[in-house]
C-alpha cells in the first residue's frame, strides 16, 4: 500500500515501523476481518483472536523490552491499532483496553508488582480490563463511589475491602485481571481515589448484567459487583489517593490508541466505498463517474488523512517524551468524529446494501459511534482542550 | 554442520506504492519510491528459511544496493535470515546487469556457502540474468526454475524440481550450487513481532568495491555495457472483462470466453 496519500500512511516511518504495520495488516486481514460481521451479529467474543495477538506479540508490543514487551515505538502501536481497527474495531478495543490496563502497572507498579502482573498479560495469556465508570456517572470520574476500606493486619494495612458497582467494563467477564479504581474516602474527592489490581475469582467480586451494545458487539462489557471483596495490600497500585492521577495519565495513552483504531474504521469505509463506486452502475455508468459522489469520496479521503496525521503527531509526541494530554484529546476527538462521519457517508454511498447488516458497512457506523463516548466523551475532550488553551493565554 | 545458504535479495521500488519514476538518464530514480525486497526474492528466502526450520541452515542475505539497502534487508532478517551482507559504493550508481554479476560474484568469493539462491527476476529490471551470470563466473552448477529444493547434506548434493513446459524435471547437482527459484517454492511468511525484535541485533556487514578488491572505475554507470537509449510507455490496455464468482463459475466463464474466441 502507498506510503503517502489517503489510502496509505504518511511516510517518515522507520523500517521497523513499516514491518510492524505490514505484519499487523496480514494478521488483521487473515485472522480478524473474515469473522468480524458474524461475531458482531452473534455478539460473540472469540478468545482465540486475542490469543493469536499474544502469539504474534501484539499484546505487549509498545511496552519496553526491560519488562518483556516488544519495545516498539508508540507510532508503531498506532499503526497496529489502525490495522486492527480497519478489520474490526471490537477486536481493536479489546486489545487497546488490555494495554490500557498494563500501562499503569508499568508506570506506577513496584518491581514486585510489575514482575507478578505483567508477564502473562504481555504474553496474551491473561486478558486485562480497566474499571473506572460507575452507574452514577463516567465523565465525572472523581465522584466515583466504590469504597475501599482498609483492613488492618499485624503490621499496618493488610488488605482493602471493596464495595460498589462498576458498569460498562470492556473485556469483562472474559478478562482475567482488573485494574479497579475505588475511593478510600469519598469526602476527599479525587484525592481519595486509589488503584487496585484485582484478579478474577476473588471472593466477593462477581459480574452483573451484560451491556447490550449498539456497536463493537463482539467486545464484551459487563457490570462488576464488589460485595466485600478482599484485595491484599500488595495489590494496591501506587499510594492511597494516587489513583486519580494514574487513571488520567494512562487514559491519554489509550486515547491515541483508540484514535488510531478510529482511523482504521474510517479508512475501511473509504476503501470499501472507492471499490463499490467503481463496481456499481446506475444510469448506464459506474457511480464513480458522478461528480457529486466523487466529491464525497474526496472529502472522506481528506478527513482520513487529517485524522491520521493528528493521531501520528500525538504518538510521535509520546515517543519524544513530550506531554500528550491536549494532543491526545484532539487526536481521539477528531479521529472518532471522522470515523463517524466517513462511516455514515459510506452507508449513504452504498445505498440499501450499506444499510443491510450483511455487508458490514453499517457496522462501521455503529462501531464509530461508541468511540465518541468511551475514553472520555468528545465533550470532555473539548473541556480538556479549552482548559489547555486558556491556561496558555496571556491575560 | 548446518547448511550455509546465501540468498540474493535486491531492494526494488515498492510496486504497491506505484511511485516509480525514471530519472533524466532514463534509469529508475531509486530515491523516488520506498524500497522493498524484490517479490521473487522473498520466495527463495522463504525456501531457505523452510530448510533452516526443517534441517538447520545458516541463511545470509546478499544485496548490492545504495546504503539504504540495510533498511530494506531488515525485513529479511525479521523473517528469520541470520545476517546480511550489503555491497554498496557510490561508484555503483547506474550499474548494469554485467556489473551486478561481477560484484555479487566477488562478494560470494568472500563467503562460505553450500547454496546460493536467486529469484526468478526482479520487478524493476526484469532482466533475469544475474543468477545465471554468477553461476557462470563462479563455475557453479546452475539449477533453474526451481519449484522445490531438497539438499542432501550427507551426500553433499542438492535435488531440484524444475518446472518445464510438460511438468517437472528432477535435477541433481553437487553443492555448492546456484539455484534460481520460482513462486512455486511457496508463499513467503510475514515476520512475527519476535522476528522483528530479533532483527534489531542482527548484523549487516557493509562492503565497498575496495573491500572486495575491485577497481571502482570498472563498474557502475561509466563502465556499463548497456545504455538506455529511449523509453516509451506501453499502450493503454484495451477494455478488460472481469470474471467474478466462485472458482467453478469463474473457470467456466473463462473457458467459454476462450472457446468463443477459438483460443481453445
Ligand atoms: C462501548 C463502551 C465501552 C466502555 N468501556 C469502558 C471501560 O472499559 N471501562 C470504563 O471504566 N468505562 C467504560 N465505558 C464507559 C465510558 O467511559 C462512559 O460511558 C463515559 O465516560 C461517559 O460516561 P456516562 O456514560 O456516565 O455519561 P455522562 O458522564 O453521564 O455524560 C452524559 C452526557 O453529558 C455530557 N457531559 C458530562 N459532563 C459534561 C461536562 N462537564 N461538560 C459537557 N458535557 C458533559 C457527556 O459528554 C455526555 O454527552 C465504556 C462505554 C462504552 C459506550
Amino acid at each position: 500500500m502507498a506510503e503517502t496519500g489517503a489510502l496509505g500512511g504518511p511516510g517518515g516511518l522507520t523500517a521497523e515501523e513499516r514491518l510492524l504495520r505490514d505484519t499487523a495488516r496480514e494478521f488483521a486481514q487473515r485472522e480478524v476481518a473474515p469473522t468480524a460481521i458474524e461475531r458482531d451479529e452473534q455478539e460473540r467474543f472469540d478468545r482465540s483472536i486475542f490469543t493469536g495477538m499474544g502469539q504474534l506479540g501484539l499484546t505487549g508490543a509498545p511496552l519496553p523490552e526491560s519488562v518483556g514487551g516488544g519495545g516498539f515505538s508508540y507510532l508503531g502501536w498506532a499503526l497496529v491499532m489502525e490495522e486492527i481497527g480497519a478489520a474490526d474495531m471490537a477486536s481493536a478495543v479489546t486489545l487497546s483496553v488490555h494495554l490500557l490496563s498494563q500501562f499503569p502497572v508499568l508506570n506506577y507498579g513496584t518491581p514486585e508488582q510489575t514482575a507478578r502482573w505483567l508477564p502473562p498479560m504481555i504474553a496474551g495469556e491473561a486478558l486485562g480490563a480497566f474499571c473506572l465508570t460507575e452507574p452514577s456517572g463516567g465523565s465525572d470520574a472523581a465522584a466515583l463511589r466504590t469504597r475501599a476500606t482498609p483492613v488492618d493486619g499485624a503490621d499496618g494495612v493488610a488488605a482493602y475491602r471493596l464495595e460498589g458497582t462498576k458498569i460498562w467494563i470492556s473485556n469483562a467477564p472474559e478478562a482475567d485481571r482488573y485494574l479497579v479504581f475505588a475511593t478510600v474516602d469519598p469526602s476527599k474527592g479525587p484525592k481519595g481515589i486509589t488503584a487496585f489490581l484485582v484478579e478474577k475469582g476473588t471472593p466477593g467480586f462477581r459480574f452483573g448484567a451484560h451491556e447490550k451494545k449498539m456497536g463493537i458487539r463482539s467486545c464484551p462489557a459487563t457490570e462488576l459487583i464488589f460485595d466485600g471483596a478482599l484485595v491484599p495490600a500488595a495489590n494496591r497500585l501506587g499510594e492511597e489517593g494516587g489513583g486519580y492521577r494514574i487513571a488520567l495519565s494512562s487514559l491519554a495513552e489509550g486515547r491515541i490508541s483508540i484514535g488510531a483504531g478510529c482511523v482504521g474504521i474510517a479508512r475501511s469505509a473509504l476503501e470499501q466505498s472507492a471499490a463499490y463506486l467503481q463496481q456499481r452502475k446506475a444510469f448506464g455508468a459506474p457511480l464513480s463517474e458522478l461528480q457529486g459522489l466523487k466529491f464525497m469520496l474526496a472529502e472522506m479521503a481528506r478527513d482520513v488523512a487529517a485524522a491520521r496525521a493528528l493521531v501520528h503527531e500525538a504518538a510521535r509526541a509520546k515517543d519524544r517524551g513530550e506531554p500528550i494530554g491536549e494532543l491526545s484529546s484532539i487526536a481521539k476527538w477528531t479521529a472518532s468524529d471522522t470515523a463517524m462521519k466517513v462511516a455514515t457517508d459510506a452507508v449513504q454511498l452504498f445505498g440499501g446494501s450499506g444499510y443491510s447488516r450483511e455487508t458490514g458497512i453499517e457496522r462501521l457506523m455503529r462501531d464509530a459511534k461508541g468511540a465518541q463516548i468511551y475514553e472520555g466523551t468528545n465533550q470532555i475532550h473539548r473541556l480538556i482542550v479549552a482548559d489547555a488553551v486558556l491556561s496558555r493565554a496571556r491575560v | 554442520m548446518a547448511l550455509r545458504i546465501v540468498v540474493l535479495t535486491k531492494p526494488v521500488p515498492d510496486p504497491a506504492a506505484a511511485a516509480e519514476r525514471l530519472g533524466p538518464d532514463g534509469r529508475l530514480d531509486r530515491a523516488a519510491s520506498p524500497a522493498v525486497i524484490n517479490g521473487n526474492d522473498e520466495y527463495t528466502l522463504e525456501a531457505a528459511l523452510k530448510l533452516a526450520d526443517s534441517m538447520g541452515a545458516e541463511v545470509t542475505l546478499l544485496s548490492m544496493a545504495p546504503p539504504t539497502g540495510v533498511e530494506t534487508m531488515r525485513k529479511g532478517l525479521a523473517m528469520g535470515a541470520h545476517r546480511g551482507v550489503l555491497v554498496t559504493d557510490p561508484a555503483l550508481a547506474g550499474a548494469d546487469g554485467w556489473s551486478t554479476v561481477q560484484v555479487l560474484a566477488a562478494a560470494l568469493r568472500t563467503l562460505e556457502y553450500d547454496l546460493v539462491l536467486a529469484g526468478f527476476d526482479t520487478s524493476d529490471g526484469v532482466g533475469g540474468v544475474v543468477g545465471a551470470g554468477i553461476a557462470t563466473l563462479l563455475k557453479l552448477p546452475l539449477l533453474s526454475s526451481a519449484a522445490k529444493i531438497e539438499p542432501n547434506a550427507d551426500a553433499g548434493t542438492v535435488r531440484v524440481r524444475r518446472i518445464s513446459p510438460t511438468g517437472f524435471d528432477v535435477l541433481e547437482a553437487p553443492m555448492p550450487a546456484l539455484i534460481v527459484g520460482t513462486q512455486l517454492l511457496g508463499e513467503p511468511r510475514y515476520p512475527s513481532l519476535k522476528g522483528i525484535m530479533a532483527a534489531r541485533s542482527k548484523e549487516v556487514v557493509t562492503k565497498s568495491l575496495a573491500d572486495l578488491g575491485l577497481d571502482a572505475a570498472a563498474f557502475g554507470g561509466a563502465a556499463a555495457r548497456t545504455k538506455v537509449t529511449g523509453t516509451t510507455k506501453p499502450p493503454a490496455r484495451g477494455a478488460t472483462q472481469v470474471v467474478r464468482g466462485t472458482p467453478e463459475e469463474g473457470a467456466k466463464a473463462i473457458a467459454d470466453l476462450l472457446a468463443s474466441r477459438r483460443l481453445i
